[in-house]
Parts: structure tokens; sequence; C-alpha cells
């Protein structure tokens, strides 16, 4: 078993959606392999204890979720303006684990190309399977950046009516949050944005949230949530089926074609900062 | 004008998209926030449905609960064919029930270990997938033996009923639940000619039959 990397146990990670723990007032879970008992005292009184040692953890409440930390964290949760700008509908996308690394689930987020094979009608749609060239770089913060990324989708978001092309910028933030910025078809100056906090319970399964901000034109809460479920749970078995379950980071494990860049950058980004827990570390 | 309070990722639902599809029907869809929100234990949801389950249907003055009550209302009321529920053959209908009741017992193994695997429903995921495995090896032996006798589908009319359509979405789906369908070749190739029926519809997490060889 790799080992969680300071980078990991000293960040913040999300365990809970919180209508869903004060729905069920406690759960156990788990995160990097320690498990936790997640509760929730009132509305807005929320606890982690770590079930081994029966310490109490540290705890922030953002995004609509729960976070904690095994560690000291260095850094404070990402800051995503968007996020903050009250004429959104700023909505959670519901919980749902997936038996994979998180690292996988992270990578395929940032993916373009199985959008016409696996969302099939909705993300995109034969014969539009290109990606067209697109620019990766890391930022002065350290975040990877992905941008001018375009692709034609069917139906590229819940109030979208008709095909277009839509552009796309993708930003990994830390080895397991990540958010993308989708055009939108109203206010094309806005963007939409879907921020993915993966949970790695283990080195092969992730529980994935999400905190979603799109401009209201002709949505809802309800229809936001639905359209996330239901591209999220084309993905997952996909994602379940991928061989081996963690992310290999040596560059020969796998052939990545040009639309791989994005990909390509995460793990390299990963092997720099010495990330093990969910990977294959190169040889 | 038929309703359906339906929720995207649920099997139930599924089986009553799949009829409705399939009889080429018109329906109006009232989503239900069922994760996480958990409209479907809301109070109005529950004066709809005390058991607090989707799916539900209306039509005209008439409100249902239970998928497999749901399909055989569609076929009797809708199914022109006679034939995904026929009235008046004994033999088959007694067939029909019997399998319908038995994809209750899949709603109880298959799905409640997808509940745990993707919703984080609390609740015993191993007796779940070791219940779906018998019920599995039922299932399969009983194809096995249907597929000697040259019939394609659960009972014993050479075209799909009602049954197929409720069994189907939480076997094909069993995977998502740590359900491995690999020991059960009869029910793989079950699952490829349902998915051939003309009507047929997916959802998340179901693709589509490869090409026909």
């Amino acid at each position: 078993m790799n080992q969680a990397h300071a980078i990991l146990v000293d960040d913040w990670h999300a365990v809970a959606e919180l209508d869903f723990l004060r729905s069920r007032g406690a759960f156990a879970t788990a995160l990097l392999d320690v498990g936790l008992e997640v509760s929730c005292g009132g509305p807005d009184d929320f606890r982690v204890l770590r079930r081994d040692t029966g310490a109490p953890l540290a705890t922030r409440v953002e995004y609509g979720h729960l976070f904690t930390t095994l560690g000291e964290p260095a850094r404070d949760l990402v800051h995503f303006p968007e996020c903050h700008e009250e004429d959104r509908i700023r909505v959670t996308g519901g919980s749902i684990g997936v038996n994979v690394s998180g690292l996988r689930a992270v990578e395929n987020f940032l993916d373009m190309g199985h959008f016409p094979f696996v969302h099939t009608g909705y993300l995109g749609i034969e014969p539009h399977t290109e990606v067209e060239p697109y620019e990766v770089a890391v930022t002065e913060q350290d975040e990877i950046l992905a941008t001018a990324c375009r692709f034609f989708q069917p139906v590229a978001s819940p109030s979208a009516e008709g095909g277009m092309m839509v552009d796309y910028v993708y930003k990994v933030c830390r080895p397991y949050t990540a958010c993308l910025y989708k055009s939108n078809p109203v206010e094309p100056e806005r963007w939409d944005v879907i921020v993915l906090f993966v949970q790695p319970v283990g080195e092969e399964r992730c529980i994935a949230h999400s905190w979603l901000a799109y401009l209201p034109h002709d949505l809802d809460e309800e229809a936001t949530r639905w359209y996330m479920q239901l591209i999220f749970a084309q993905d997952k078995p996909i994602l379940e089926n991928e061989f081996p379950k963690r992310l290999p980071l040596d560059r020969r494990a796998e052939v990545p074609v040009r639309a791989d860049a994005a990909s390509l950058a995460y793990r390299r980004w990963l092997g720099a900062h010495g990330v093990t827990y969910g990977a294959i570390p190169a040889a | 004008m038929i309703t359906l309070y339906d929720y995207e990722l649920s099997g139930n639902c599924y089986k009553v998209r799949l009829l409705l599809n399939i009889l080429g029907l018109e329906w109006k869809t009232r989503r239900i926030d069922f994760h996480p929100g958990r409209e479907h234990k809301s109070d109005w949801f529950l004066r709809l449905n005390p058991l607090g389950q989707v799916p539900v249907l209306e039509d005209d003055d008439l409100g249902l609960r239970d998928a497999q009550a749901i399909l055989t209302y569609l076929a009797a009321r809708y199914d022109r064919s006679g034939r995904w529920y026929p009235a008046g053959d004994a033999r088959t209908l007694g067939e029909i029930a019997m399998w319908l009741a038995f994809a209750e017992g899949i709603t109880a193994t298959a799905s409640a270990a997808r509940l745990a695997e993707n919703f984080l429903y609390d609740l015993d995921v191993d007796a779940a997938r070791a219940g779906a495995h018998r019920l599995f090896r039922v299932l399969d032996e009983h194809l096995w033996f249907a597929e000697q006798e040259g019939r394609d589908w659960l009972c014993a009319p050479g075209h799909p009923t009602i049954a197929d359509v409720a069994c189907f979405p939480y076997v094909v789906l069993s995977e998502e639940g740590g359900v491995s369908r690999m020991p059960y070749p009869a029910i793989r190739r079950w699952t490829d000619r349902f998915k051939r029926i003309p009507g047929f519809t997916l959802m998340s997490g179901v693709f589509p039959a490869g090409a026909a060889v």
C-alpha cells in the first residue's frame, strides 16, 4: 500500500455533503484509509472523529460540504470566486461512491475524448469526435490549467436546446480537487462552473462530491442536480472498469494521444509532487 | 396525460420508462430529488405514496405506486398487441406474477448493494450481494433451460412480457453494486436480447447492445 503523502494528509478533503449528513445524523466513512465517524448535532453543528483514536478532527464548512483534515493544513481550502456570486444557482451535485482510485476520477473529469462515446447525445455525438488542440500549463499558483478547449455538444447544459460548440477551461487545484468552466449560451462572457472534490476513501475507492455554480437562465436547483447525476452516472461504470484501478504515473504505462495532454500534465504533476496514494508510481 | 414521478438513477423508475417507451406512450415527468434531497421522504410526496418510494404514476384520477403494479396497469390498459400482459392466458399470467415477485427480490438484494456502493446507504452490503447471487443463479438456470427449449424470454410465450421488463434493470445495473454477471452466461445473453427490443431506451449506467453478429 502506498502511504498518503504530506501533500494529502496536510490538506482539506470533503467528507460529507451537508444535506445528506443532516438527513442521516451520523455515518461512517473513511479518508486515506483512516476510518471516520461524521455526525451532525444540529443544523450547523458538525463533527468528525477518527475511529482508531477517537480524536476529533478540525472541520470546515464550505461549498455545501463538510471538509476535514488528518494533519495540519498548510493551505486553506481552494477559493472559487464564482461559487460566491449570489445570482448563480449554487447546489451540490450529490455524492456518489466509485470503486476506482480518485485520481482516475479526476483524470476522467479532464478528458473530452470520451464525450461522444460515454455521454452520447449529451456532451458529444458521432461523428463530432475530434478533440481540437488545446493549451496546458502549470500556473504560478502551481495549478494545472487547460485552456482553449472546444467541443461540439448536443445538450451542453441542463437548459441547452440544440447542439453548440462549447468552450471549456479546466483547472486542477489539488491532487483530488479540480474544476471546469464551461461557456454559457446566454452570457458568453461568464462561465458555468463545476467543482469536483474527490474524497480518497482508499487507494481504489473514492466518493465524488461536486459543487455546481450555474448561471440561472431557465434553470433551477433540481434540474442542475439532475443533469450532473445523469452525466456522472454515465462515467461511473467506465471508471469502475478501468484497469488497473490505480492511476499509472509511468509515461510508458499507457499510450497517449494529443487529446490526452491535460491527463499527461496531471500525471507528471502528481509525480513531481510525490503523490503515490491511489497511483502506480513510475519505476 | 400520464405523469411519472421519476428519479433518473432509479432502476424501478427505469422499468416504467422502458415500458412507456416500448408501448410508444407519451408522458409527463415530475423529477424527484432522491439523492441527496430525499424528496421521496418529504411530506408532500408521502401524501402521494406513504411508503416514500419512487416511482409513482398518475393517469387520469388513478394514482399507482410500485413499479410492478404500474407495469401491469400500463400493459393491461395500453398494449394493443396484448402481448406484454396477456389477459385471459391464465398460465402466462401466473408465470408473470411469479417473476414480478422475483423482481422484488432483485430489488431487495442487487439494488440494495447498489444503494450502498453508489449512494452510501448504511446496510449489510455483503448480505445483499450474496442474496443477489442466489437469485441470479436461479435466473441464469431458468434462462438456460428456456434456451434449450427454444425460448428467449422469462415466460412461456415466444415474446417478452412485463416480467422481463421488471427483472431487467437491477440485473443490468448489478455491477454498480459489486455483483458481477461473469458467472451467468444465460443472463448475459438475455440482457443483450432485451436491449434489442424495439423501443428499448437507456439510462445512465446502461449501455446499448453491441452490433449483432
